[in-house]
């Protein structure tokens, strides 16, 4: 359930939206005044009601007074505008840091205890510190209902941070545009009860059991899901449904080539995801995990594709 | 002297004899008043084509999920929307048809200051187009980066970038060529007599904006090559894989883009400018006051484009700084809008179409320039940022702003371009269609915006479906209106009345000339002794 804009969703929300009724009821009033008159001008002057004009040049007084005033009104916006954004670089000192990482087309969390989600759980009453990266393309976390929003370039590490007073579910969404599934890139995050938000974080920590299982979490992990589907369905990348030891099409060099999905093509497909491209994508989808995804974790991750049948 | 002699001495510039026959009578021209129609025929086909794509931008976000197109088919179609929209109809627009047409006649000249470079504007214009449209036969498609072009994407991306960096750099030179050419005319051409304040405002407009082109307009030229040489020799300049800073990019984009916004819209408050003292009769209130922020507008124009760049990770000294020049460049608009609707006070108005358009004109650019106030200011630019809000607050300014002027300047000056009179009835009732479907199609974005929906969106929340509904139904009407008006002004091209010389009674020197005017506009040149408004 996502909520609807609330006061308390965030410690921004209330400063900013008393500059949102500042700057937009002074200016309503103005369109409406401004088009009042000029409609009633158009009615009261027209040339049946009004045949002659009379001459009037201009008006010193006037022109001075409709300098002056729209000069005052907007440097007293520009300072909402200003002291409602200065705390949101101002991040306190007892902030809970969770790294955020956005690749095309999804975002991952991951906590201090190594845990990733792509879903964000914070507890409430507790000032977050989001550390945000970018992997490929420019990305722009955005929290509506808390009235964020930051880039996240490559190369640039930022941060944004908040604190929630309301328990409850907002949407996330990514509002710079980022290529084929820009409007897909969204999620949620989630704040919790401090009692909820302990219990949760004490229990995904404990590692799940079964085949594949570790794999599993590093699918997740690595925001995987966002292209390949495990249920056969077509999506930007090729389906990972029963891929291992199968056969595939795929392009190298220009030719096409048959071969088998073993271990080591997957490897270098996630390593070098263009050096074989699956017949019928496009290249360049995929940037290189090499220096994000360890060895170890690739036998993990095809631990877990066995088991994708 | 009857109509039959007239005829014979003043042939119509239309009718004119020249070395070349049929098209090439056109395309070779160097008359100032046919390079104006060639580039409005140009302009005009493809303004219909960005509308067609707009129309099924629309049509596709009537609901949630995929309606009549796949996200690729999506985000081609709102980049080529984009970048025809911005450099192939709006930067050009009002300058490059009604700057040609009758710039020199309004300053009493017999052409601009270099014909021969004009002709090669219009030329450079095709070509650029010609250029930046061809990646639609190419076999990755066309560019799928919005017309930001933003890197990293734009290297990263498979889709035929290259031909429409190469077309907008191509077109920059149309541009900048168009500027010299203005500048030089109004400073050398002006007939005897014509002071700088006995000037009418749209030359002055023209002037502002001529400055820009020059001056603004290089920067984007040499951002282009820069891309084209990252693209083709791997220069890190803006990619980060390669050494790069996108923010830079985003600097340099903008730095050009955002004075392109003044380009657009200066000589659209030129022409209602124009428009409003015809109408009602009357001298422009404060002139001088107008002048004066048309000048500021131009000049402080060139120091706001990190407006676009609040949430992209800048220092925060440079955020304020920016908004506060932001606000500043709010002051002399507002002047403007308060003359405009002060000349109207004791006037004696005729309510014909131009004067509906130049009206609904201060409407629709009192809402496109107030939305911009949440925007200008930092805590509430930070949330509406990227979203439909900036869309819908940039379509009123710029579709509302100088697409209302242009529609209002061409029901304006239509009689002397083609010497002919349009059914007056049909063309308000175009102008109600397109008013209320205007509004109907963008008004939703703003609240689409505040609720929180980002731009540049295939698919959507199930909350954002209404007000979706809303705008596309919105986006029907508008081309109701907008196909009403075309016919009503293609068919009194050919059939209309024929148009005496001063329809509507104008006090500026295109209105002493003949409709259509001659080759060389006047016999002898005038000589002004009044300034360019005074009725009484």
């Amino acid at each position: 359930m996502i909520e609807e804009t609330t006061n308390n969703a965030s410690n921004f929300v209330s400063e900013v939206d008393s500059a949102f009724v500042f700057i937009f009821g002074i200016s309503l009033f103005f369109l409406f005044a401004i088009t009042i008159v000029m409609v009633y001008y158009v009615f009261r002057y027209r040339k049946s009601k009004n045949p002659k004009a009379t001459h009037i040049e201009g008006n010193h007084k006037l022109e001075i007074i409709w300098t002056v005033i729209p000069t005052i009104l907007v440097v007293i916006m520009f300072y909402y505008g200003w002291a409602g954004w200065k705390s949101q670089r101002e991040v306190p000192e007892d902030a809970m840091t969770i790294k955020s990482i956005a690749r095309m087309w999804s975002f991952g969390f991951e906590y201090e205890n190594g845990v990733t989600t792509d879903t964000l759980y914070v507890p409430i009453h507790q000032p977050i510190n989001l550390d945000l990266v970018a992997v490929d393309v420019l990305h722009s976390i955005y929290i509506p209902a808390f009235r964020i929003k930051q880039d996240m370039v490559p190369g640039k590490p930022d941060f944004i941070w908040f604190e929630s007073g309301k328990i409850g579910e907002y949407e996330i969404f990514c509002a710079e545009y980022c290529g084929l599934r820009h409007s897909f890139m969204k999620t949620a995050v989630k704040v919790l009860s401090q009692e909820d938000y302990d219990a949760w974080y004490k229990g995904s920590s404990q590692t799940a059991e079964g085949a594949g299982a570790e794999g599993k979490a590093l699918f997740q992990k690595f925001g995987c899901f966002a292209c390949h589907s495990i249920d056969g369905s077509k999506l930007v990348g090729p389906s990972l449904k029963g891929i291992f030891n199968n056969k595939r099409m795929v392009i190298k060099d220009g030719e096409e080539i048959e071969l088998v999905a073993d271990a080591e093509y997957i490897k270098r497909s996630i390593y070098e995801p263009n050096a074989d491209v699956v017949k019928d994508f496009v290249p360049g989808m995929m940037v290189s995990y090499k220096a994000m995804i360890k060895d170890e974790e690739v036998d993990q991750l095809i631990e877990y594709f066995k088991t994708l049948e | 002297m009857t109509q039959n002699e007239s005829n014979q001495t003043h042939v119509s510039f239309r009718d004119v004899e020249t070395r070349f026959k049929g098209l090439f009578a056109w395309v070779f021209s160097t008359d100032h008043k046919r390079i104006g129609l060639l580039y409005l025929y140009s302009i005009v086909t493809f303004f219909l084509t960005g509308v067609a794509l707009g129309i099924a931008m629309k049509l596709e976000l009537m609901a949630p999920g995929r309606d009549v197109m796949d996200p690729e088919t999506y985000n081609a179609i709102f980049t080529l929307h984009g970048v025809i929209m911005i450099f192939l109809v709006v930067v050009p627009g009002l300058p490059a048809i009604f700057g040609n047409f009758f710039l020199p006649i309004m300053i009493g000249a017999k052409d601009v200051a270099f014909p021969k470079l004009n002709l090669m504007s219009w030329w450079l214009y095709v070509l650029g187009a010609l250029v930046a449209l061809s990646s639609l036969f190419m076999a990755d498609g066309p560019p799928d980066t919005g017309w930001t072009f933003y890197a990293p994407y734009s290297f990263k991306t498979n889709t035929n970038v290259l031909p429409a960096v190469i077309g907008a750099f191509i077109l920059g030179f149309s541009s900048i060529l168009t500027g010299i050419n203005f500048i030089v005319t109004i400073h050398r051409l002006r007939a005897p007599g014509m002071g700088w304040f006995k000037m009418p405002l749209f030359p002055w407009t023209l002037y502002g904006t001529g400055w820009i082109q020059i001056l603004a307009t290089p920067i984007v030229g040499i951002t282009l090559l820069m891309i084209v040489g990252e693209r083709l020799f791997s220069i890190g300049f803006f990619d980060p894989a390669l050494g790069g800073d996108p923010i830079l990019y985003q600097h340099l984009f903008w730095i050009y883009s955002h004075p392109a916004v003044y380009i657009m819209i200066l000589p659209a408050m030129g022409a209602i400018s124009e428009i409003i003292p015809t109408f009602a009769n009357k001298t422009i209130f404060g002139y001088k006051a107008i002048v004066i922020s048309t000048l500021a507008i131009a000049f402080v124009g060139y120091f706001v484009w990190g407006h676009h760049m609040f949430t992209s990770g800048m220092s925060g000294t440079a955020l304020y700084t920016f908004s506060l020049l932001t606000f500043l460049v709010a002051i002399p608009s507002a002047i403007k809008v308060f003359n405009w609707v002060s000349t109207l006070h004791k006037a004696s108005i005729q309510l014909e179409a131009p004067f509906f358009w130049a009206v609904s004109f201060v409407f629709v650019f009192m809402i496109g320039g107030l939305s911009g106030l949440a925007l200008g200011a930092l805590a509430t630019n930070v949330h509406l940022h990227d979203t439909a809000f900036v869309v819908a607050h940039f379509h009123y300014i710029v579709f509302g702003g100088v697409g209302f002027a242009f529609l209002g300047a061409i029901h304006y000056w239509f009689p002397k371009m083609w010497g002919r009179m349009y059914n007056k009835k049909r063309a308000i009732t175009g102008w109600v269609l397109f008013f209320i479907g205007f509004n109907t199609l963008y008004l939703p974005m703003f609240f689409l915006g505040i609720s929180g929906m980002p731009r540049r969106y295939y698919d959507y929340v199930e909350r954002f479906h209404g007000p979706n509904i809303v705008s596309t139904i919105g986006s029907w009407v508008l081309l109701i209106g907008l196909v009403v008006i075309i016919y009503n002004l293609v068919r009194s091209a050919k059939k209309g009345e024929p148009a005496v010389k001063n329809p509507w009674g104008g006090k500026t020197l295109e209105w002493t000339v003949d409709s259509p005017p001659t080759l060389e506009n006047f016999e002898d040149i005038p000589e002004v002794t009044k300034g360019p408004y005074d009725y009484r």
